[in-house]
């Protein structure tokens, strides 16, 4: 029997090539941050069930007093700002959303300059990126402490006692829940923000040495800004649900 | 890059420069235009969906444009949209249902 050889119409999933059009790297870290969106979006829905589990206050914020008795309203919250005395609702988180969304874009010009081969550009904007970083995570710490100790007299607990500040078992602001679900979900974010700027450190101390120059590419800044871009996703989704819901 | 084959390297550059501020403006825009709802519209219904709707469109210029997923192939991005859009719907959905447990505890 004579065999004749028949090319075979080779399909993109025939092995040889990537069918999704990018590196194994890119991929592996897309597919790496979708799991991580669901580790944050189990967070942000147990949030939105146990929160609204527990009663509303009804009036206006001009009215509004801690109680455990109902869940807080996030502007009488977080109203303080660090080294001025007074009540600015929500502003600070405010300046803490718009470094995260600063440093992301910085990210982005990186990777932009990675594009044209352009290492001093690369360096430069990965810098402010990790500047950017870091100031965040000072900005979360100083939230976390003022958060911690509260302010004022306090307010009843269930068993009659003023209690001031906040642990995991009472707060001064609401239900033992409301800091519970604060120091769960910002803490998660803001550990994926520290490890975030570690691995940028790194990345940018390879750019520095022209690791990536000698590759001929920069994409691993590429891969480290998805994930940059990822932990300043989470933060958007977090300021919607925590501070302004 | 992918988005300007007809410009010359330098004009690309700048063009992606550009781009990327505007993109950054429309975020602060949303941002801004976010603050002042939270504080002009009275806590409900209404003004969560608004937010939710505005963090869901910044999500997606966060993820188009910063990401760079616009311009990866068509599987790529379903493979990360689809899982996602069906987080989105279960978070809403809990949000909404969540108050059933005190309604009828």
């Amino acid at each position: 029997m004579s065999t004749v050889a028949v090319p075979k119409k080779r399909s993109i999933w025939d092995g040889g090539e990537s069918p999704l059009k990018v590196s194994y790297g890119k991929l592996m870290m897309w597919f790496f941050l979708l799991s991580d969106a669901f580790t944050f979006s189990a967070l942000l829905i147990t949030y939105g069930m146990i929160r609204y589990m527990h009663p509303t206050f009804v009036g206006r914020p001009a009215e509004f007093t801690f109680s455990i008795e109902y869940w807080p309203i996030p502007e009488r919250v977080y109203e303080a700002l660090p080294f001025i005395t007074g009540h600015y609702p929500l502003i600070f988180v405010g300046i803490m959303t718009f470094i995260l969304i600063l440093s992301s874009v910085t990210m982005v010009l990186a990777v932009e300059a990675g594009h044209r081969m352009d290492q001093r550009d690369v360096e430069k904007w990965m810098l402010w990126t990790i500047v950017g970083g870091i100031a965040f995570l000072g900005c979360q710490a100083w939230e976390w402490n003022h958060f911690i100790h509260g302010e004022g007299a306090g307010t009843k607990m269930v068993d009659g006692s003023l209690f001031t500040g906040a642990n995991l078992f009472q707060n001064q602001y609401g239900p033992p829940a409301f800091a519970d679900l604060f120091f769960f979900i910002t803490g998660f974010h803001g550990f994926h923000v520290f490890s975030g700027v570690v691995i940028n450190i790194i990345i940018f101390y390879q750019v520095v040495m022209g690791i990536m120059a000698k590759r001929g590419h920069y994409e691993m800044v590429e891969k480290v800004g998805l994930y940059w871009h990822f932990v300043d996703l989470v933060w958007v989704f977090v300021f919607t649900f925590f501070y302004l819901i | 890059m992918a988005h300007h084959p007809n410009l010359s390297p330098e004009e690309a550059h700048k063009a992606n420069v550009r781009n990327i501020w505007k993109v950054t403006a429309i975020l602060a825009g949303i941002t801004f235009f976010e603050f002042t709802l939270a504080f002009m519209i009275a806590p409900g219904m209404a003004r969560n969906a608004i937010f939710i709707i505005l963090t869901i469109v910044k999500a997606f210029y966060i993820v188009a444009e910063f990401m760079h997923l616009r311009s990866e192939a068509k599987s790529l991005i379903y493979a990360i949209i689809f899982p996602l859009a069906f987080v989105v719907w279960f978070i809403i959905a809990l949000l909404s249902e969540g108050s059933f447990i005190i309604d009828y505890k």
